[in-house]
């Protein structure tokens, strides 16, 4: 074994940087989940009967559902009853960020994300949910002037009752698999957008999520409408607190684009991996989905995956609309004991629909990384197009690399394209970069961003030089 | 500046290097020619530090210190620099943040503040007009794409940037062009000064042409057989890598 290899093969376990956690005190729901956790739930929130109902409809579809057997993984024994569903900061968030608990800002600042206004990130709208709820929404004054609703999803309930009853669970129905069904029944709060007709969204919107209690789920849901002719650029963001125990992130992520509406969501995630021997971590079980439910309307995703000890989602775009584009951007690095089973559905519906799917694997130490898509071009969707590029990298020889394509074209005039690559970092690029007088670790750091600029490079701009940070900080001691 | 003596190498079972003797001293220019396979990619290699090579005896001292010692990076720092015979592709990473992370790395090493956008900028303006590098080349990725040519200019331009106390050309004339040769020899001349140091290995007696030698030293079954003025090369060039084997024979 060269000098190299060696450099490679020795895994440090280095700090995960956004491991603290924040003494507060919570109200939390007792551990266990029944129809009584729900309904416990939906008077913490004094909801209205529809959602109650709505909410133990899908509860009922959980308890008939079983766990997926298709992933490339073992699933994980999750025992339902030792979880808490709901966890609060006790101090109510009030009318003004001024009443935020300072401890709340404190861990935000911490986390980089300051929710005094004056001093965020111009041009970018935060919503901020720690644990099971929203505890700031920064700039909503200044997007309402332009009709932009952008709100916790609780307060969606409360102030935008219809837009809510029109829209949850249309394209990401309860029933749709088992993390959804559980999501729909005791999810707690999330974000809510909607952007009016003809609108191009001043500022990004983002959500940045914080799981701090112990011992708790993260059961958070996103709603996005454009409404016709609308565009919004859409961030989250994700940290959790070192812990050995396991901790469940069941998120569900709807998106709905009216004729010519384009959405832009981006991802960085960065849950806590677990230790290098694959003790806690956050086992991240996602459900997105788009719909292109108009004529010309446009989807774009894009993930930066990096934390988690399991990450299991597939952000799709349902292509309705004739015209309608569909794009999955996707880098996901895992190393030390990390699975990531990710990708993206497209379903061509529409005519002259087309999806676009780059994804860039990165593994290395014990990790195993796969990618998991699916292509389906429907009989009426003529004139589609998808295109498919799916790479992976390998650093050291104790990682696996894995690609699962599935594909359907059921129209003739309709074109699929499918390319995969798997590489190595050669030793002579590390060489080359070492005579240069960058160091080993520098150098992959590097090089495993040159192989993600294609992904990177479609993020918004203040979040793409974040996630050049996040891949060489979370490489550090993967080599050398 | 470079010291070596009785330096032996190996690739996995194979003796490649077997003893070399070498001084250079800051403002020299020295050639090392040599048929195939007598071992001057090897030395170029092995003094860089390249993984894939054993030292198996011998020493090197570099300004002093003992260079094998070193990481290959650390020789980088204090001033070693391998221009590669076969530069290689890093797709995705842009040359200007490569070679911006590399002078950085160097700037550190010696104690000096990194550089401003604007800065580094007037340098690499400076150091690309030195060179002839077209402006586009440098907003691409790392020799991806790159002509032969082009990759051997952008070695040049490394070089230019980064200022080494002691460059090895490992055979930057294999795979030019006549035009691109006098491009490349003639930044190589812009950059020698009384304080550096050139390493040249060559094939072939053109390139001296345009890069004079102080000294040239002949390389044959992994020693140097034979040092002398410029006018070595130009003998060796008229009598063939044949009249070597009779020089190693009757010495």
């Amino acid at each position: 074994m060269s000098k190299d290899d060696n450099l490679l093969e020795s895994l440090a376990d280095n700090e995960y940087e956004y491991g603290f956690t924040t003494d507060i005190e919570m109200d939390v729901a007792p551990k266990g989940l029944n129809e009584d956790t729900v309904r416990f739930i939906s008077a913490k929130k004094n909801e209205p009967e529809w959602l109650l109902e709505w909410r133990l409809k899908a509860f009922r579809y959980f308890l008939q559902m079983k766990m997926p057997q298709w992933q490339n993984f073992e699933m994980p024994e999750f025992d339902f009853q030792d979880i808490s569903y709901y966890a609060a900061p006790k101090k109510k968030t009030l009318k003004s960020l001024d009443e935020v608990d300072p401890e709340l800002l404190d861990t935000f600042n911490k986390l980089g994300i300051p929710l005094d206004e004056q001093k965020l990130l111009s041009g970018v709208a935060v919503d901020a949910v720690f644990d099971s709820v929203s505890v700031a929404t920064t700039f909503r004054e200044k997007l309402a002037e332009q009709g932009v609703i952008f709100c916790s999803f609780g307060e969606a309930v409360k102030e935008h009752p219809d837009l809510v009853k029109k829209y949850l669970g249309t394209v990401v129905p309860p029933g749709d698999n088992i993390f959804a069904a559980l999501n729909a029944a005791v999810f707690s709060d999330g974000s809510f957008a909607y952007i009016p007709k003809g609108v191009r969204c001043p500022m990004e919107l983002s959500t940045y999520f914080r799981i701090n209690a112990k011992n708790t789920g993260q059961f958070e849901r996103t709603l996005l409408v454009a409404d016709e002719g609308s565009y919004v650029s859409y961030l989250e963001g994700c940290t959790a607190p070192m812990r050995d125990e396991n901790q469940l992130h069941a998120a569900v992520v709807e998106l709905v684009a009216m004729d010519n509406a384009e959405i832009k969501y981006s991802t960085v995630q960065n849950w806590y991996p677990g230790d290098k021997d694959g003790k806690g971590g956050v086992y991240n079980f996602v459900t997105k989905r788009g719909i292109c439910k108009g004529n010309g309307a446009k989807i774009s995703w894009t993930q930066v995956e990096t934390g988690s000890s399991i990450t299991w989602k597939y952000p799709s775009v349902i292509l309705k609309g004739d015209n309608s584009v569909g794009e999955f951007y996707s880098v996901a690095l895992t190393r030390n004991k990390q699975i990531a089973d990710t990708g993206t559905k497209m379903i061509h519906l529409g005519k002259n629909t087309k999806s676009r799917i780059i994804s860039k694997g990165i593994s290395a130490g014990n990790s195993q990384n796969s990618y998991r898509g699916q292509v389906s071009i429907h009989g009426n969707s003529s004139g589609s197009r998808n295109f498919t590029q799916c790479d992976s990298l390998l650093i050291g020889d104790r990682c696996g690399a894995h690609t699962f394509p599935y594909i359907e074209n059921r129209n003739s005039s309709s074109v699929v394209e499918h390319e995969a690559t798997t590489s190595k970092i050669a030793e002579d690029q590390i060489f080359y970069l070492n005579q240069r007088g960058i160091d080993t670790e520098k150098a992959v750091a590097l090089i495993v961003n040159g192989y993600a600029s294609e992904v990177l490079n479609k993020l918004p701009m203040e979040f793409a030089s974040e996630a050049r940070k996040l891949l060489a900080i979370s490489l550090d001691g993967s080599v050398g | 500046m470079l010291q070596i003596k009785d330096l032996q190498a190996r690739v996995e079972d194979k003796e490649i290097l077997k003893g070399i003797n070498l001084e250079i001293k800051p403002g020299e220019v020295h050639a090392i020619m040599g048929p195939n396979g007598s071992g001057k990619s090897t030395l170029a290699s092995v003094l860089a530090g390249h993984p894939g090579f054993e030292v198996t005896g011998g020493q090197v001292l570099f300004e002093g210190q003992d260079l094998l010692d070193l990481k290959p990076e650390e020789r980088a720092r204090e001033g070693l620099f391998l221009a590669f015979q076969y530069p290689v592709e890093i797709p995705g990473v842009s040359n200007m943040t490569f070679l911006k992370t590399a002078l950085e790395e160097i700037r550190a090493h010696n104690g000096l503040p990194a550089f401003s956008a604007k800065e580094f900028m007037k340098l690499l303006r400076e150091k690309q007009d030195l060179v002839e590098f077209n402006t586009s080349l440098v907003n691409r990725s790392v020799n991806e794409g790159f002509s032969g040519g082009e990759k051997k200019r952008n070695e040049i331009l490394q070089l230019a940037m980064l200022n080494p106390k002691l460059a090895i050309l490992d055979e930057t004339d294999s795979g030019l062009d006549i035009d691109a040769l006098r491009i490349v020899a003639g930044g190589v001349n812009k950059l020698r000064s009384s304080e550096n140091a050139f390493l040249v290995i060559t094939h072939y007696q053109r390139l001296l042409d345009y890069i004079v030698p102080d000294v040239v030293h002949i390389l044959s079954g992994g020693k140097i057989i034979k040092s002398g003025p410029k006018e070595l090369a130009l003998e060796l060039e008229e009598k063939g890598y044949d009249w070597l084997r009779e020089v190693e024979t009757t010495e």
